[in-house]
C-alpha cells in the first residue's frame, strides 16, 4: 500500500487505535437518514462513544451490495429529498466536531455524474478522509487514482473471499488507508455469526502486503467485534447501527457504539474485565 | 428528464473508430470489455471471479466445435431456426412503397429472440458445473425463456420480477411456474425491471458458487454484452444470407427496437461492415421524449455506470437512475447495452425514439395488413421502418428512382400474443362489462 508519502487520515486513525493495543471501530451511517442533521448528530455520537472512523453512505437508487435494512434507510433518505452534495455537509459537520476520520461510502455513478475530480475536491475541502467504493474495482479506477492522489484522499477498495491471489495483490497495491475485507459472499445485513472466510481473507490481504485490513458485512455485536479484533486492524459495523438510529435515534447509536467498542481489545478482554 | 438532448457528440477516439470503419476496419465481433469508452466491469469485487470464470468458459466454448454443434442443433431442432424472412407487401404500402421484409423471430420457440441467448447461457452454466440459474424479467418474456432453457437442461431456475409486474403479468408468472421455475416478487426500490436486476445481483453475490446469472440482454458487466450478442448474431447472419438469396442484394436499411438492445445488436451485427446498409435502432419514446415519461436512453440519457457497464443512462443531476416509462415492458429499462452507445457515438447506427402511440398504430397496422400480431416491443421497429421507408422513398424520387428499389429489413423480435389485453385496452375493443375489460384495466396480459 502506498501510505508512506501521504498523510492518510484513515491510516492515522487505525494506527492510533493500534498504539492503544486495540483494533479500530468503524461505524457506517447513511447520509440524510432520517435527516442530514440526524446523520451529523449520530456521527458525532459514534465518535464520542468509541468509533475511530466513520463511514457515511451516499443513498443511491440501485444499491446492489446492500441488504434490506440499509436499502430501506437509503430509499427513505432519497424520498425525503437527499441530494448528493449534502454528503459534504455531513462530512464537514462531523469532522469539525470530532477527531474521527470520516470516509464516504458510495456507489460509483453519483461520483461520475458530479465529476470524479470535482467530487474529490469537495470531499477533501469538507475534511473527508477518502472513499470506500463497493462497485469500483481498481481495474476501472484510473480517474479516481489520479484524483485521490491530487487531493490526498484514501481509496478503500474491497477484497472478498472469492478474490484470486492476483486480484488480491492488485487491490491491496491500489488501496490507501486500509483494505476493506468482505467477510462473506453476500450483501450487507446483520448475521448471527461471522463467517470463517473472513479470517482467511484478512490473512491473504496481509500476505499481499496490506498493513491495515478492516472487516465488514454482517458484524452487529460486541462478541463479533471481539472475534474479528483478534486478527484484523479494524471492524466495520453498518446494518446494526442503521437499525439503531431507525429504532432509537441518536441515543441508540451512542449506546450501541459504546457496547461495540468493548469488543475492540486485542486481549479479548474489556477494560473492566481486565 | 429535464435534460437537453445530448446530441450523441463523438470524441476523437470515436472519430478515429468511425474513420477506421470507413477505411475498411471491421466493427464485427468486438470482444469487449470496452466498446470505445463504454462497457467494462463496474461491479463488486465479490463477483469478479465469477465474471472471469464465465469469460474463460465462454471464450473456450466459442472455439469448441462440440459447443458450436450443440448450439446449432438446439437452434434448428428446438427453437425452429432459421427463422423466416417474410416480405410484408401490404404493410409496405404504408411505408412510402419501399419493400419491407420481416425477420421472423416471433416464430421461434417461446415466441421471441430471447431463446437464442438463454440456450447458449444455459449450456455455459452446465459447462461451469452450475446447478442453478437466476434471471430478471420485466413482463416475463426473458423469465419464461430462462425457465424453458432451465427445464430443458435440468437446472434449478429462480426468476426475479417486480412485484407490480407479477400482479400485472399473472399468467406469465404461471407459465414460469409451470416450467418449474420459482418466481420471486421484488419489492425493493421502484419494484421494476432495474430492481429485479438489483435483486438478481444480490442473489448472485450470495450464491455464486453454484449459480449462474442468466442476464437477459446485451448489457451488464463484461463478458455479458459481447456474449449475449454472440448468441444473437445468428439473427443477422441468417437475415443477411436470406436477403441475398431472395433478392440478390443487401438491404438499404435494417431496423430494430432497443430496450437493453439484445435483438438489435443480434441483427445489426450481420450488417455492421456493410457501409451501404443504414442501421436504425428505435427506442421507447413513451408519452413523448419531452414529457419525461419515456425510455429513450441514448436519445436523452448521459453516460454513466449501472448494472456493471458504462453506457448511456437515464439519470438525474445526482446520478440517481430515473424510472423509465413505456407501454412495452420489454423496452422499459433506463439503461442500454454499451455497444449501442458506442455505435451511436461513432455514427454507425442512428437511434431514434418512437412514442407509445406510434408503436400501437404500427401494431394494429401489421395485424390488419399482414395477419401477424407483433410484440409491442417490435412494433417500435415497425413504426420506425415506416419513417425510414418514407425517407428512402423520398430519396429515391429525388434521384429519379422508385421506392420499389429500396429494401428495409425489420427485426420482428417477438410475437404479440402476450400483448393482446394491452392492445384491447388501448384500442377500446372490450365490452365494458366483460371480465376481460376488468383484466385489461389491471394491465393483465392474456
Amino acid at each position: 500500500m502506498t501510505t508512506a508519502q501521504t498523510t492518510s487520515k484513515s491510516a492515522a486513525a487505525i494506527d492510533k487505535a493500534r498504539a492503544e493495543g486495540r483494533a479500530a471501530l468503524i461505524g457506517y451511517l447513511p447520509a440524510g437518514y432520517p435527516s442530514v442533521e440526524d446523520t451529523i448528530a449520530a456521527g458525532i455520537a459514534l465518535a464520542e462513544n468509541g468509533a475511530d472512523l466513520i463511514e457515511i453512505g451516499i443513498p443511491y437508487s440501485d444499491p446492489v451490495m446492500d441488504g434490506q435494512v440499509i436499502q430501506a434507510a437509503t430509499t427513505e433518505a432519497l424520498a425525503n429529498g437527499f441530494t448528493v452534495s449534502q454528503v459534504f455537509d455531513v462530512v464537514q459537520g462531523i469532522t469539525s466536531s470530532t477527531d474521527a476520520a470520516v470516509l464516504v461510502m458510495t456507489y460509483w455513478n453519483p461520483v461520475v455524474r458530479m465529476g470524479v475530480d470535482e467530487f474529490s475536491r469537495r470531499l477533501a475541502e469538507a475534511g473527508g478522509a477518502g472513499l470506500i467504493t463497493p462497485d469500483l474495482i481498481p481495474d476501472e479506477a484510473s480517474e479516481w487514482m489520479e484524483a485521490s492522489d491530487k487531493y490526498g484522499l484514501d481509496r478503500v477498495f474491497l477484497v472478498a473471499p472469492s478474490s484470486t491471489p492476483e486480484r488480491m495483490q492488485r487491490t491491496v497495491d491500489a488501496s490507501r488507508g486500509f483494505v476493506y475485507a468482505v467477510s462473506i459472499m453476500g450483501v450487507t445485513g446483520a448475521r448471527t455469526s461471522v463467517s470463517t472466510a473472513a479470517k482467511d481473507v484478512v490473512a491473504a490481504a496481509h500476505a499481499a502486503g496490506a498493513d491495515r485490513v478492516c472487516v465488514g458485512l454482517g458484524v452487529s455485536n460486541a462478541s463479533q467485534v471481539r472475534e474479528i479484533a483478534a486478527y484484523a486492524e479494524g471492524v466495520i459495523v453498518g446494518t446494526a447501527l442503521v437499525a439503531a438510529i431507525r429504532d432509537g435515534g441518536v441515543d441508540a447509536v451512542a449506546a450501541l457504539t459504546k457496547d461495540l467498542s468493548t469488543g475492540l481489545s486485542r486481549s479479548g478482554l474489556t477494560e473492566e474485565e481486565a | 428528464m429535464a435534460e437537453a438532448p445530448s446530441g450523441n457528440a463523438g470524441n476523437d477516439t470515436d472519430n478515429n473508430a468511425a474513420e477506421a470503419f470507413l477505411q475498411g476496419g471491421s466493427l464485427k465481433h468486438a470482444p469487449g470489455p470496452y466498446f470505445g469508452s463504454y462497457g467494462g466491469r463496474w461491479m463488486p469485487e465479490s463477483l469478479i471471479a465469477a465474471l472471469d470464470e464465465l469469460e474463460d468458459t465462454f471464450n473456450k466454448a466459442k472455439e469448441d466445435p462440440e459447443f458450436r454443434a450443440q448450439i446449432a442443433d438446439l437452434n434448428k431442432n428446438y427453437s425452429g431456426r432459421p427463422s423466416l424472412l417474410t416480405e410484408a407487401k401490404r404493410f409496405s404500402q404504408h411505408a412510402g412503397g419501399v419493400r419491407i421484409f420481416l425477420k421472423r423471430e416471433d416464430l421461434n420457440h417461446t415466441g421471441s429472440h430471447k431463446i437464442n441467448n438463454v440456450l447458449g447461457q444455459a449450456l455455459l452454466a452446465k459447462r461451469m458445473g452450475k446447478t442453478r440459474v437466476i434471471a430478471e424479467t420485466g413482463a416475463g418474456q426473458h423469465g419464461v425463456a430462462s425457465a424453458t432453457a432451465a427445464a430443458l437442461m435440468g437446472l434449478e431456475c429462480v426468476v426475479y420480477m417486480g412485484a407490480e409486474d407479477c400482479r400485472r403479468q399473472a399468467l406469465n408468472v404461471a407459465r414460469m411456474e409451470l416450467l418449474g421455475a420459482t418466481v420471486i416478487p421484488v419489492t425493493s426500490g421502484s419494484q421494476t425491471l432495474k430492481d429485479a436486476i438489483n435483486d438478481a445481483l444480490r442473489d448472485w453475490v450470495a450464491n455464486v458458487d453454484n449459480t449462474h446469472y442468466l442476464l437477459g440482454t446485451a448489457a451488464g458487466a463484461h463478458p455479458f454484452p459481447a456474449m449475449v450478442r454472440y448468441f444473437h448474431e445468428v439473427i443477422g447472419e441468417e437475415a443477411r444470407a436470406q436477403i441475398l438469396e431472395q433478392e440478390g442484394r443487401l438491404p438499404d436499411a435494417v431496423c430494430a427496437c432497443i430496450g437493453g438492445g439484445s435483438n438489435a445488436i443480434g441483427i445489426f451485427h450481420g450488417f455492421l461492415d456493410d457501409p451501404s446498409v443504414k442501421i436504425y435502432g428505435f427506442e421507447a419514446g413513451g408519452d413523448g421524449v419531452d414529457t419525461g415519461r419515456h425510455a429513450a436512453t441514448i436519445t436523452l440519457g448521459k453516460p454513466g455506470v449501472l448494472h456493471g457497464a458504462r453506457s448511456y443512462l437515464m439519470q438525474d443531476d445526482d446520478g440517481q437512475t430515473i424510472e423509465s416509462h413505456s407501454i412495452s415492458a420489454g423496452l422499459d429499462y433506463p439503461g442500454v447495452g454499451p455497444e449501442h452507445s458506442y455505435l451511436s457515438d461513432i455514427g454507425r447506427v442512428s437511434y431514434e425514439p418512437i412514442t407509445d402511440s406510434e408503436a400501437m398504430e404500427s401494431f394494429r397496422l401489421l395485424c390488419r395488413t399482414e395477419g401477424i400480431i407483433p410484440a409491442i416491443e417490435s412494433s417500435h421497429a415497425l413504426a420506425g421502418a415506416i419513417k425510414v421507408g418514407q425517407r428512402l422513398a423520398a430519396e429515391a424520387a429525388a434521384s429519379g428512382g422508385t421506392a420499389q428499389d429500396k429494401i428495409v429489413i425489420v427485426n420482428l423480435s417477438g410475437r404479440g400474443d402476450k400483448d393482446v389485453a394491452t392492445a384491447a385496452e388501448w384500442f377500446d375493443l372490450l365490452d365494458k362489462d366483460s371480465a376481460e375489460s376488468e383484466i385489461g384495466k389491471e394491465g393483465e396480459q392474456l
